[in-house]
């Protein structure tokens, strides 16, 4: 007969749950999902090494362990401390770490630029949601932002450093996923800059990646920049014989009609990728023959781009109908059958570049 | 006159070079360990020491020792830090360039009790001259047989290695110093694990300060008995404070640690009083981390008892009316001393050491400088004294490293002991900037200067 696991019994949020000894208290709180799960901007369970750093998943252990009942003098980041037996910790019931959290969001947007407009990473910016959840209507801070010079580091990958919160993910993932170390931190305290040795530039096949893996908007996919915003895009499940051995093959099609907008990892519920894939796959394979579609992604997040995705949508009763008494409105014309803007045979995500009217007039 | 067990012998003309050490008495503790006491005898003496580490958190050594893991086959070691960089603080400089060969003993010594094979001293960059001594004073000590393999025939084997900074602070906390040693940059490491248990190289690993090492020697050659009774209650042993500031005699001293605050600044033993004869304003008794106190608590604590040179005296009440003795620098200021400059200084310095890795620290330490900057020049509002209170508190207890806390915490003190002065700079920005800073403005009178002699 099998030795049974001893598995440790934790409470998060009054809610207990019982978890394999060696557990974070992050992992642990996944585990029981919803609310008590602590927010994530540095940690990401597919990079070793990774978390501890943005301190946005801070939490206050209350009751150290059955053996020693004593709490955590300060609060702790979940996402590197292991869970103990008997071990009692608050995450949203304590006013203590919600004030934290306020602090940390109010220090990663300190030089952030809410420049979410113009943003490619906005509608799924784990900044931008952090800051709806725990920020502050106004910043307090009066001071110059911190910007950089551009740095130009492949054709592929676009670094706005000024939107960078170092978190470091894709540091790792560039360290663990691709077979040379491409890039790292220069400098120190405020003045530390993501960036390549001596501008030298990311081109390793599964360098792509760090895109995925970037929180924010700092590193973002020049195939894609300005073609259009993630929420007007219909996100597709696909796959495809990859010739890479170590991709998976398994993407997200963002797709508008038939034309493919960009090519991403498929992302679970925190916002981490499942299985990494290849420069080949997410920058090349940009026709819709070049795949399989499998159906609708499901998009399980709060963020913008889940809105009015499939999932669980009611439409909304027309109210016209009832004010006309059950007569149904008249189509007075045909926005499409006037207008000159729309060229169905001009497809956006092919042209070089943001659209321009010049792109209209050829 | 105060007994002394570190610098007792400081003042012997050549004491730096190995024959002056040994024929004064060096390496006898060595020997006693090695040949007659074995490991856990050594760490049974510096457990019954009750010696706390000297580089500023005073946990107490012995027990630090006992944590290490003791994996089959998997090396241990001893890493000595020298990285002393706290502002204020100057003690190991003073001992390792004057005598070297007392951290090399402790440095054998310690080894032997944690079962290491290789230690190594980081040394701050700035400290350019010193290396070179430490590294003379190996190479006696291993031309006499005191290093190297089979030491006295006990079948021990040590090298010491000198590492050399180059130059931050932050590689002063011990596990960003790991990481440097390592060839990495200087980050602080996410604990646990801790180094007892994954240090240096991913091996076991004792990271201890110079002046406690240093400690072992005495503790080895009287006791753990004989040692206690230099101390009070849990500050056992004698202590090195390095002195600095608005005093009469700046320098490295050691206490014996049953002395009062009040002596120590105004007997002419140690700091003779306040230079010019001027009031007590404040002091930061432990290197700039720690919170500064005015000269009303920092004489008596907040009991009304007097205040001792001990690490449960400075702190008695906590951070509310109290301090650390942290590392022993002990910088003073006189009445003329401006707190918000101060603060701005202090301020400076941690934004520009802070590493960068976590965001509370690397972003909160910067905005700290900048709006303390704005009141030093008189471009301060009111609402920029609570703001600056507010940031620190999200800072204290938030980032990966102690860095953080050690910014926070001169800020709040200065908030909560002198608001008076900051509110001063807002509403006097142009006395602010042209001042001959006095204290005319306060309330409460200073104590009365002590007498020069206690």
């Amino acid at each position: 007969m099998a030795e049974e696991k001893k598995l440790f019994k934790v409470k998060i949020d009054n809610i207990s749950v019982e978890v394999e000894p060696g557990t974070t208290i992050l992992n642990a709180a996944r585990s029981i999902g919803g609310d008590v799960v602590p927010p994530a901007m540095c940690y990401y369970s597919k990079l070793q090494g990774s978390g501890g750093k943005c301190r946005t998943c801070l939490v206050k252990v209350t009751k150290g362990s059955e053996a020693d009942p004593r709490p955590m003098p300060k609060l702790v980041a979940s996402c590197r401390t292991t869970v103990m037996d008997g071990m009692e910790v608050a995450n949203i019931t304590s006013p203590e770490v919600q004030e934290a959290r306020k602090g940390v969001v109010e220090f990663l947007l300190l030089n952030h630029p809410l420049d979410c407009p113009v943003c490619d990473q906005a509608g799924e910016c784990d900044l931008q949601n952090l800051s709806y959840e725990h920020g502050a209507e106004a910043t307090r801070y009066e001071f110059k932002r911190r910007t950089f010079d551009k740095i130009d580091i492949g054709d592929k990958i676009q670094l706005h450093m000024t939107r960078c919160i170092l978190c470091y993910r894709c540091v790792f993932t560039a360290d663990q996923l691709t077979e040379k170390r491409e890039h790292g931190v220069l400098g120190r305290g405020d003045a530390s800059e993501i960036s390549t040795y001596i501008h030298q530039s990311l081109d390793n096949n599964f360098i792509g990646n760090v895109i995925d893996v970037c929180p924010v908007g700092a590193l973002t996919d020049k195939t894609f920049r300005f073609k259009n915003r993630v929420w007007f895009l219909k996100p597709v499940d696909a796959h495809r014989q990859c010739e890479d051995p170590k991709c998976c093959g398994k993407t997200v099609l963002w797709m508008r009609g038939d034309e493919v907008f960009r090519v991403t990892a498929r992302k679970d519920k925190y916002g981490e990728v499942e299985d990494f894939i290849c420069d080949t796959c997410r920058f090349d394979k940009k026709e819709k023959s070049d795949w399989i579609i499998e159906g609708p992604r499901k998009i399980d997040r709060h963020s913008v781009i889940s809105q009015g995705h499939y999932v669980n949508t009611v439409k909304p009763k027309d109210p016209l109908v009832e004010v006309l008494d059950g007569r149904q409105p008249k189509l007075l014309f045909d926005i499409h059958s006037t207008s000159e803007v729309n060229r169905p045979e001009i497809d956006l995500s092919k042209i070089e570049g943001p659209a321009h009217s010049d792109d209209f007039n050829k | 006159m105060g007994r002394k067990l570190l610098l007792d012998k400081a003042h012997i003309e050549g004491i730096r070079y190995y024959d002056t050490y040994r024929a004064n008495g060096g390496y006898a503790a060595a020997e006693k360990a090695l040949k007659s006491m074995g490991p856990e005898a050594v760490v049974e003496e510096v457990k019954k020491s009750g010696l706390r580490g000297r580089g500023g958190a005073g946990f107490p050594t012995g027990l630090k020792w006992s944590f290490i893991a003791k994996p089959e086959g998997v090396p241990r070691y001893l890493v000595c830090n020298a990285d002393e960089s706290e502002p204020g603080t100057f003690k190991d400089r003073y001992l390792m360039e004057f005598i070297p060969h007392l951290l090399v003993e402790g440095l054998l010594i310690s080894s032997f009790a944690l079962g290491a094979n290789r230690a190594y001293i980081y040394i701050r960059g700035e400290y350019a001259w010193i290396p070179d001594i430490l590294e003379q004073a190996i190479a006696e000590a291993k031309n006499k047989g005191w290093l190297g393999k089979n030491i006295l025939g006990t079948g021990y084997d040590l090298e010491i290695f000198v590492q050399r900074g180059a130059g931050a602070y932050i590689c002063g906390e011990e596990t960003a110093l790991l990481e440097s040693l390592e060839g990495k940059r200087g980050n602080p490491r996410i604990k646990p694990p801790f180094p007892a248990v994954k240090g240096l190289w991913g091996c076991p690993t004792v990271v201890n300060n110079v002046e406690t090492i240093a400690a072992v020697v005495p503790i080895v050659n009287i006791g753990g008995d004989e040692y206690i009774k230099f101390g009070i209650g849990k500050s056992t042993g004698t202590k090195l404070i390095s002195a600095c500031g608005n005093i009469n005699k700046p320098g490295v001293y050691e206490i014996e640690m049953n002395i009062s605050v009040e002596e120590f600044i105004y007997s002419d033993e140690y700091c003779g009083g306040i230079k010019g004869g001027k009031r007590l304003k404040a002091c930061i008794p432990g290197g700039s981390s720690v919170p500064v106190l005015p000269a009303n608590l920092l004489l008596k604590t907040a009991k009304g008892e007097t205040r001792m040179m001990t690490y449960e005296s400075l702190n008695d009440g906590g951070f509310a009316t109290g301090s650390m003795l942290g590392s022993g620098g002990f910088i003073v200021m006189d009445e003329d001393q401006c707190i918000v400059r101060n603060t701005l200084t202090f301020a400076r310095f941690y934004h520009h050491e802070s590493c960068g890795q976590c965001s509370p620290c690397r972003e909160g330490t910067g905005w700290m400088k900048k709006v303390l900057h704005n009141i030093e020049y008189g471009k301060g509002k009111m609402s920029d004294i609570d703001l600056l209170w507010d940031i620190q508190r999200k800072i204290e207890g938030n980032t990966i490293c102690p860095l953080g806390d050690a910014a926070a915490w001169p800020v709040a003190a200065a908030i909560r002991h002198f608001r008076d002065e900051f509110e001063w700079h807002v509403k006097h920005p142009d006395e602010a900037l042209t001042r001959n800073f006095g204290l005319a403005h306060y309330a409460d009178p200073l104590p009365a200067p002590a007498p020069a002699a206690v």
